[in-house]
């Protein structure tokens, strides 16, 4: 799950890392205020789930309270990545001597969290990584021990040669391995980790993604989902507890499992089609989880032609023809649907299905390729 | 001999008295696995269906019936703890089914794991079948057919759908084996198609890959340096988009990396046949053999 700046900056605060003050605006007076509160030059950075927020016009600096107004009018309702802003970040601006770029991530091959830190701060860490490898030291953490203080002091010589500025950089550190380990991070990020003429280290930007299977045990942090920044059908679909991601195309795709479901869209392609979504019903999938499925892909307005893809495992054929009938006896469809069905209680299914009028197919390439040709 | 079970495998369920646990143990035992006992803390004593005894924990278990293997149907807050107390226990194969196990949790487990010598397949996955013999899981009994050709794979219903393609073309299996979903997993590629070169019941491999991560690279790389015998494989998610989670934990492409052409690009550089449609790697098998 993603959660926002504002947000990551809130848990890095509670685990004493640097970060200065800021505040959250929803509108362009509420931003005003804001700057007029803290005086000075501020920054106002847009608030959505997207990277690259100030090549989009996303970020921008206001030397005073009207210009804060307008900066916050001009970013408040911009599109970034297809992501409308409804928050921006209001804090004061910090003046930069250095930039440098520190992250902690789970590292899947060595499968341990391993924290990354580079002197190249502020831009793209892909790019630094493509261009400038020898610009990232890195430090793979044993998660049992957590990350040592001499890592910590390691890394931190590599950010910064005066004692003083290492010091504070090993602290924050420490602070962002603590936030990582908490908070049940994958990603903990600060780019850039800057310092200032004054001699201190700040952290001016939070970065923070959080393992979905562990929210669980995070009511807090599940609290934090922004359930704005999710299309409405992902969210029906996450609490119906399938599993949807809504794309392009118009063969909206029905199919137990996640790697079946990828290759049924993979197969969709082949076959000169574009899938509308991805959509796993999963394991024991009863009938009341078909009709939800059915309902969210027929909501989509681009759905022309809808395919179930079931190999009965675990999920068994008739509970999926159960649902199919009675989702199309409840909604209105005006959307043909091709039928897949094979595997556990196969026979049971297509007898369901024949007997409410359905025809079933138990071969994968041939019901793709007829869920094509009726949506063209 | 197959590859990790077989003949020799005394299974104990952990978990055996829940809903799938329950269900699951029916179908191993009707397949022919000698399921030897049963785990749920506070019903030990129990007897499942009259005929595997019910302990309260693992090393009872392995002190009473000598159970060396060892799966996993317990709800995703308790599984870490449950692949724990059977490595502790001394079980050699542990496979786990449960979904949504904290990545955090399986960061600390696996060293655990490790330090105790055993083996983990999962979690997330769907288990491994030697077909006529045995399996651990829950992997569809009816669609296998005994043969030569070893199956490895990321996935579960997709790995369904290439046995019953290889099966309806009359291609017998020495064993399928599920690795499992999710980003931190206890065997990988390597090690499978490492243990299918040294089985003498195997011929040749198919390897299921999808996007996310790297481990389809480093197991294009092995059978370049360490195969003599010939693997096909697909990838799933060539449609998939950046950055979102493909249901499977692990399958997110992020950044630039995990992409399902880089992967057949990996495959297709160090001597792997790709097959662009599950179908197709029935001619592809044909075409190595």
């Amino acid at each position: 799950m993603n959660i926002h700046e504002y947000q990551a900056r809130e848990i890095f605060r509670s685990h004493g890392l640097p970060v200065p003050d800021s505040v959250l605006a929803e509108s362009a007076e509420q931003a005003r205020e804001a700057a007029a509160r803290f005086g000075g030059t501020v920054v106002i950075k847009a608030q959505v789930h997207a990277g690259g927020r100030g090549k989009a016009g996303g970020v921008k600096l206001a030397s005073d309270p009207a210009e804060a107004g307008e900066a916050a009018e001009a970013i408040l309702g911009m599109e970034i990545k297809g992501l409308v802003v409804e928050r921006v970040l209001v804090a004061p601006a910090v003046e930069i001597a250095t930039e440098a770029y520190v992250g902690i991530v789970m590292d899947r091959a060595s499968q341990q969290p391993v924290m990354m830190v580079s002197p190249e701060g502020g831009v793209d860490i892909e790019e630094v990584a493509a261009t400038k490898p020898e610009a990232i030291f890195k430090e793979a953490i044993d998660p049992r021990y957590g990350l040592m203080p001499h890592e910590a002091t390691g890394l931190a010589y590599k950010l910064f040669s005066d004692p003083a500025l290492a010091k504070q950089a090993a602290r924050a550190l420490a602070g962002l391995w603590r936030a990582y380990e908490r908070a049940d991070a994958t990603l903990a990020e600060i780019n850039p980790l800057v310092s200032t003429p004054a001699g201190e280290v700040l952290a001016i930007d939070a970065k923070m993604n959080i393992d979905d299977s562990s929210l669980f045990r995070q009511p807090e942090i599940a609290a934090m989902r922004d359930e704005g920044a999710e299309a409405p059908s992902e969210r029906r679909a996450r609490e119906a507890g399938l599993s949807y991601i809504k794309l392009e195309g118009d063969v909206g795709c029905c199919v137990n499992g996640a790697g079946l479901a990828m290759a049924t869209m993979d197969l969709v392609k082949y076959y000169g089609g574009s899938p509308a979504n991805f959509l796993d019903i999963g394991g024991s999938s009863s009938p009341e989880k078909v009709v939800a499925a059915l309902e969210i892909i027929t909501e989509d307005p681009s759905v022309r032609s809808i395919l179930f893809n079931i190999f009965g495992g675990i999920t068994r054929c008739d509970d999926v023809a159960n649902g199919i009938v009675e989702a199309t006896g409840r909604l209105d469809l005006n959307v043909p649907i091709t039928i897949r069905l094979t595997g556990t209680n196969e026979k049971e299914g297509v007898k369901i299905l024949e007997g409410a009028g359905f025809e079933a197919d138990t071969d994968m390439d041939r019901a793709v390729q007829r869920a094509v040709e009726v949506a063209s | 001999m197959a590859i990790f079970i077989g003949e020799q495998t005394r299974l104990v369920v952990q978990g055996i008295t829940g809903r799938d646990g329950s269900f699951h143990t029916r179908q191993m035992i009707e397949y022919g696995t000698r399921v030897v006992a049963g785990v749920t803390p506070g019903k030990g004593g129990l007897t499942f269906d009259g005929t595997v005894p019910v302990y309260n924990t693992v090393v009872e278990a392995v002190v009473e019936q000598e159970a060396n293997a060892s799966v996993i149907y317990v709800p995703a807050r308790f599984a870490g703890e449950a692949i724990l107390e059977a490595a502790d226990a001394g079980i050699e194969l542990i496979v786990c089914i449960t979904e949504g196990i904290p990545v955090a949790e399986m960061m600390r487990v696996m060293p655990f794991v490790q330090e105790r010598g055993a083996r983990l397949i999962g979690p997330n996955c769907p288990g491994l079948i030697v077909p006529g013999v045995c399996k651990v899981g829950i992997l569809p009994g009816q669609i296998v057919l005994p043969g030569r050709i070893g199956i490895v794979s990321r996935s579960g219903t997709l790995t369904y759908e290439i046995i019953f393609q290889l099966t309806s073309a009359g291609i017998g299996q020495s064993t399928s084996i599920g690795i499992g979903g999710d980003p931190i997993i206890g065997t990988d590629f390597v090690d499978c198609l490492r243990a299918f070169e040294a089985d003498g019941e195997t011929d040749a491999v198919v390897i299921i890959g999808e996007i996310g991560g790297t481990d389809e690279q480093t197991a294009a790389s092995l059978v370049k340096e360490e195969m003599n015998k010939p693997v096909v494989g697909f990838i799933a998610g060539q449609t998939a988009p950046p950055g979102r989670r493909m249901g499977h934990a692990g399958a997110i492409i992020s950044g630039s990396e995990g992409t399902a052409a880089e992967k057949v690009r990996a495959f297709q550089e160090n001597g792997i046949a790709v097959a662009e449609r599950p179908v197709e790697i029935v001619d592809a098998l044909r075409a190595a053999l």
